[in-house]
């Protein structure tokens, strides 16, 4: 049980540094199609992280599908919608950004 | 951990006004309603440190999400009728309009000012004059709340209150939603979005995925509102949410859904909500007093009608308009307008 | 031990505000939008990781909530601000 809880926290901060580097590449790359890269990086790997570590820790099980649900539904929400929005900029002819 | 949280707070109470004030003073409108949603996500995990776990649910729902979507799409409007007007003034044909308006301001404005000026007075001595008639509560109203939670038939305190001990507050929030969507109904049809437009392969499955689920976590939130956090309005948020989506992607099962059902369904809880008021008041007790220990059945009833009410009557709002008339069936049901408010009465 | 989760959402929150200056300085519109998205999906983080931390299960309603209309706001944007045809 320690072991799990302790892994759990490891999971936990690992998922971190995936949310900041994601705020730091929405704040650092050049272009729209880069932000969305680092975007889903923090949807995706950062909240899977964070979830994986609370479900090692959770004592219920329905707590442990409710954590998956939550994240497989951002999964799909923000996947979804990123390529919507990457769709939209393509259409509007927005130039992907390329190493000067 | 209690410095940690601390500090946390801290942040929260410096951030909300800083980003409230960056929303205020934008002059983008597009930048303001952004930052109006990202106010709406702050405000809510606020609400969840201030304890007020249902209000940080509704905050969620509608603050975040609705209105971020009834601003883009409102956005979008504005910009299109200022198109229009720029390209009349460019045929000349505003000139005239403009040249009056400006003498007639003028004079308006004094008057204007005068008059609201006297009824902000009014208002506020009337204020003040209620302030001083109302009894003061000591220490609030919690223990006698929860020395009558027994009584309630739930066992959250807030659904106690706002169903039970004052359920007639909520029958005319109720009542002034509906106005609110007989309002907009009685302004305009629903507006044609582009027709023709078939929603592409991700946003078809986004649709056939989140809709579904939305639903079922709508009657969740309905059912878990009798012993925690949410309730009719909240589940009525997300169920809207089902309905913005729908209209959004401009999905054909909107456009099928008759007017006369999406009607009922926008009366459905407002209606009910009502007769059982009355009921209560003929089975020998006052106006929303349940009868014996029913009340938790009464509420779960209650509460599911106006969650489906609730549900529409917001989704109807973001349609921006009643549905199309029936007399005229074949023309505006091909125009995907009208979907947008039948996508309400499916979800 | 529980004080990490504190701490681990107090580095989201001070992220996500600090992506909010993403908001502020564009340039385009969809980059405001994809700030309030990274907000949504960090506020579920901040969520889930306070329900555990203060150990109060309500919080993962909110959670699920955030959740399922974080997506909302960037399919209105991307359907009706940017897309739609051409007129």
């Amino acid at each position: 049980m320690a072991f799990l809880h302790g892994l759990g926290m490891v999971c936990i901060l690992l998922g971190i540094p995936f949310f900041v580097s994601g705020t730091i590449g929405l704040l650092r790359f050049p272009d729209i199609y880069t932000r969305l890269h680092a975007l889903t990086k923090a949807d995706n790997v950062g909240l899977g992280f964070v979830v994986l570590g609370l479900a090692l820790q959770a004592e219920e099980w329905n707590t442990v599908a409710r954590l998956l649900l939550i994240w497989l539904l951002v999964l799909i929400a923000s996947s979804a919608s990123c390529h919507l929005v990457a769709r939209a900029a393509l259409r509007r002819k927005i130039q992907p950004w390329t190493r000067p | 951990m209690m410095d940690v949280m601390g500090f946390f707070d801290i942040v929260l109470a410096l951030a909300l006004p800083w980003l409230g004030w960056r929303l205020l003073a934008s002059s983008d409108l597009f930048r303001a309603v952004v930052l109006f949603i990202s106010l709406g996500l702050l405000m809510s995990l606020t609400w969840v440190r201030l304890q007020a776990p249902d209000v940080a649910l509704a905050e969620a729902a509608i603050g975040a999400g609705l209105t971020g979507a009834l601003f883009l799409s409102a956005l979008r409007r504005l910009e299109r009728l200022s198109e229009s007007e720029r390209r009349l003034e460019h045929a000349g044909k505003r000139e005239e309009d403009e040249t009056i308006p400006p003498e007639k301001r003028r004079r308006a404005k004094p008057v204007a000012y005068v008059l609201s000026l006297f009824l902000l007075v009014v208002f506020v001595l009337l204020l003040g004059w209620s302030l001083g008639q109302t009894p003061g509560a000591k220490g609030g109203l919690g223990p006698a709340v929860a020395g009558q939670m027994g009584q309630s038939g739930v066992q959250s305190q807030v659904t106690a209150v706002l169903l039970n001990f004052r359920g007639y507050d909520t029958l005319l929030e109720m009542m002034v939603l509906f106005l609110a969507a007989l309002g907009v109904w009685s302004l305009t049809r629903v507006r044609q979005t582009q027709q023709g437009e078939v929603p592409g392969p991700v946003l078809a499955t986004l649709v056939r995925l989140l809709v579904p689920l939305m639903i079922i976590v709508a009657g969740y939130l309905v059912w878990i509102g009798s012993s925690r956090a949410g309730g009719a309005f909240q589940g009525g948020a997300v169920l809207a949410a089902a309905g913005v989506l729908l209209l959004l992607a401009n999905v054909t099962v909107v456009r099928q859904v008759p007017a006369g059902l999406l009607r009922w369904a926008l009366v459905l809880g407002p209606l009910l909500f009502l007769l059982t008021a009355v009921a209560c008041m003929g089975g020998g007790g006052n106006l929303l007093e349940y009868p014996g220990q029913s009340a938790g059945v009464w509420i779960l009833f209650i509460e599911s009608a106006t969650a489906v009410s609730i549900g529409v009557t917001l989704a109807a709002l973001y349609a921006g308009g009643r549905p199309p008339a029936p007399s005229a069936p074949e023309k505006d049901n091909e125009e995907g307008p009208g979907s947008g408010v039948d996508k309400g009465g499916k979800a | 031990m529980s004080g990490l989760y504190s701490l681990a959402a107090l580095c989201l929150l001070l992220a996500v505000l600090a992506g909010l200056v993403r908001i502020l300085r564009g340039p385009t519109e969809a980059d405001s939008m994809l700030a309030a998205q990274l907000f949504g999906t960090c506020g579920v983080a901040i969520l889930l990781l306070l329900s555990k931390g203060l150990d109060w299960v309500v919080l993962q309603d909110i959670a699920l909530v955030f959740a399922l209309l974080a997506a909302l706001a960037a399919v209105a944007f991307a359907l009706r601000t940017w897309g739609g045809t051409e007129r």
